[in-house]
């Protein structure tokens, strides 16, 4: 795929686009709670693969995890352009040093803000990606709200491999606060989005 | 949590079906072993043994004998020992325990630190799930997205433009297909279609029509010199060159018949394989390739009408699937279903002269030379992908002309093509009808009479 894309095949974008494009699109909203800036944000991600598709290091992992990267990135980004903008917007357009102390976004607001975001894409992330049997305990028990019991007779499981795969999904899951995607993200991605 | 992990193509392709982030949570100090392990029926718990599985991450035991006998007096299942207990913070965490395990574990949760912090990290993750299902893409950003793309690096290699209609259909199919549960490929589809003065049907499922289209599409594989899907059905038939059928309506009762069970949702792989692969085979044979001929067995199309007429009854059945499963589903973008009219616009005449010939349609009326403009209907479609068609009555020889009409029919686009599709009768679609009746007449069953299987 990297190949093709770097060869300028379109058709190769067009594959990129319908394997990731939900991926994207589903995180981005995630973060930004908001379709219209998601949907800039998945022309911005999938704008910088077409653009840069030899900053992708297969080493550094699958390329769905890259795409997810960027995608946090950007989002990211966006998140914090919003909030500086906001700031200046109050300030009527002077003085930015200690706009942020004073009043609209305190940079606290805004980092804590990033931080939920990030968790919440990741887990999102996390859940797609967790091994089927784990993801469809969790579905039994937290969508269809059925306890272990009945979660264990709808997989066809004994009542202790149940409960075994709720607490490892949940386990996993709870990597999400502990290991933001950006501290995952290795050097070298060429210029920012 | 979505239902959509679009992990599971990424994964065979990628080859790394474990993502670095499900690996990387391996790290997580691991209490899972023993508990995991657990086995009812061997257990008889000596006292101490929950110490031994997680050695570092215990704090200095509570004070465990004063509050067990405390406990004493409680519930049974306070009785639960700590690996039990440990083992059902998961169920615990998502409120799927019985209500006697949960008060187990929350009173033990005061006595064991450990499982207290492990019960907090379970419950703070469960926050984390949600039940709202990602909202589906609109269709129409995919042309934005990849059209941005494009004007900031241009491609080498483009996609066909008559290959668009092609492209952008079968990636608004494939989208709903991801977003449908696995009964819904079982949903019953009716397909219809008009033959001679009546419409007729054929009932199959979801996932049937998929394999049909995948069938049909393979004619123009089979064009290209690529592998025939109905091959991989049919026992003993060579994957490229002659031998399988051309006739869309045989090939996809040949696929049918030779399936042994019926089609799964299995079959979204082969089809939306075969579509990339098609697009990308036309967008390296470059420009002469458009005017290959397609064989349909009684008829052909030059290679970019076949794209488009392919493009078209994706559409169409894909509004047969969203109706099955009851999703909404758009139709083509302006500019695609003005090139699908403009297909069906240029087919008419010799449909017309088909039923002439079958004796389902008038006489010609003034033949004149081939090539000079001869009697007209004037076909206008209003609302998106519209415009104004010339049809030429007494031969496809003929030229369509403004100057010789001799009848007008007024109809909205979507509805145009749900006539050539068969789904409306002709006796019902045209909103405005002038001029000749009979002209309209045979032009509104020529236009029913294009659909097929």
């Amino acid at each position: 795929m990297q190949q093709r894309l770097a060869r300028g095949e379109a058709a190769a974008l067009g594959e990129l686009y319908d394997r990731f494009a939900s991926l994207v699109h589903s995180q981005a909203s995630r973060m930004l709670d908001d379709e219209s800036a998601a949907d800039l944000v998945t022309r911005e991600v999938f704008g910088y693969v077409w653009e840069n598709p030899d900053a992708y290091d297969p080493k550094q992992g699958s390329m769905r995890a890259w795409v997810a990267r960027l995608t946090h990135r950007e989002s990211v980004q966006r998140l914090r352009r919003t909030a500086a903008k906001r700031t200046d917007d109050e300030y009527d357009g002077r003085g930015d040093d200690d706009g942020d102390d004073a009043a609209g976004f305190a940079p606290a607001d805004l980092e804590e803000r990033v931080r939920l975001a990030t968790a919440a894409a990741r887990a999102d992330y996390i859940v797609a990606s967790m091994p089927a049997p784990l993801r469809a305990a969790l579905e039994l028990a937290y969508i269809q709200r059925r306890d272990y019991r009945q979660t264990a007779t709808d997989l066809g499981v004994t009542e202790d491999e149940a409960r075994r795969r709720l607490r490892l999904g949940l386990q996993l899951l709870s990597t999400a606060h502990t290991r933001p995607l950006e501290g995952s993200s290795p050097p070298g991605y060429g210029r920012p989005l | 949590m979505t239902d959509d992990p679009d992990g599971r193509d990424e994964g065979s392709r990628e080859g790394d079906k474990r993502d670095d982030e499900v690996r990387g949570a391996r790290r997580i100090p691991g209490p899972r072993a023993a508990a995991d392990d657990f086995d009812p029926d061997r257990f008889t718990p000596p006292p101490k043994a929950a110490d031994d599985f997680d050695p570092d991450r215990f704090a200095p035991p509570p004070k465990a004998v004063p509050v067990t006998q405390e406990h004493d007096a409680g519930p049974p299942a306070s009785k639960l020992p700590h690996r039990v207990l440990k083992a059902l913070l998961g169920a615990w965490a998502l409120t799927a325990c019985s209500a006697a395990e949960t008060d187990a574990v929350e009173a033990h949760l005061t006595e064991c630190a450990p499982c207290a912090d492990e019960a907090l990290r379970l419950r703070d993750a469960v926050g984390l799930l949600h039940t709202d299902r990602s909202l589906d893409l609109d269709p129409m950003l995919r042309s934005r997205v990849l059209e941005n793309c494009l004007s900031r690096r241009p491609a080498k290699i483009p996609v066909p433009e008559w290959a668009s209609p092609y492209d952008a259909e079968t990636a608004r199919l494939d989208a709903l297909l991801r977003d449908i549960g696995d009964s819904e490929w079982h949903a019953p589809v009716r397909l219809k279609w008009f033959e001679g003065e009546r419409g007729v049907n054929r009932k199959t499922t979801v996932a049937g029509v998929i394999g049909h289209l995948m069938t049909v599409d393979g004619l123009v594989s089979t064009a290209l010199g690529l592998d025939d899907p109905l091959a991989e059905s049919v026992p003993d038939a060579p994957r490229r060159g002659s031998g399988l059928p051309l006739a869309p309506t045989h090939r996809t009762e040949t696929y049918w018949s030779a399936a042994r069970r019926p089609p799964t949702r299995t079959v979204r792989e082969p089809w939306r394989d075969q579509s990339h692969t098609l697009i990308r085979t036309v967008s390296f044979a470059g420009r002469g390739v458009s005017d290959l001929s397609v064989s349909y067995g009684d008829f052909a199309l030059p290679l970019q009408d076949a794209l488009l007429d392919r493009a078209f009854e994706c559409w169409v059945h894909a509004g047969d699937i969203a109706e099955a499963v009851d999703y909404p589903y758009e139709p083509p973008s302006a500019a695609h279903l003005h090139r699908m009219i403009d297909l069906a616009a240029r087919l008419l005449p010799a449909a017309l002269a088909e039923r002439r010939r079958a004796g389902l349609a008038g006489p010609a009326r003034h033949l004149v030379t081939a090539g000079s403009p001869g009697r007209s209907l004037h076909l206008e479609v209003e609302g998106s992908g519209g415009g104004n068609w010339y049809i030429a009555l007494d031969s496809p020889a003929a030229l369509g002309s403004p100057d010789h009409t001799v009848a007008q029919v007024a109809l909205d686009g979507v509805e145009f093509c749900q006539l050539v599709a068969g789904h409306v009768p002709p006796v019902e679609a045209a909103a405005g009808q002038r001029g000749d009746r009979d002209a309209i007449r045979d032009v509104l069953f020529a236009a029913a009479s294009l659909s097929r299987l």
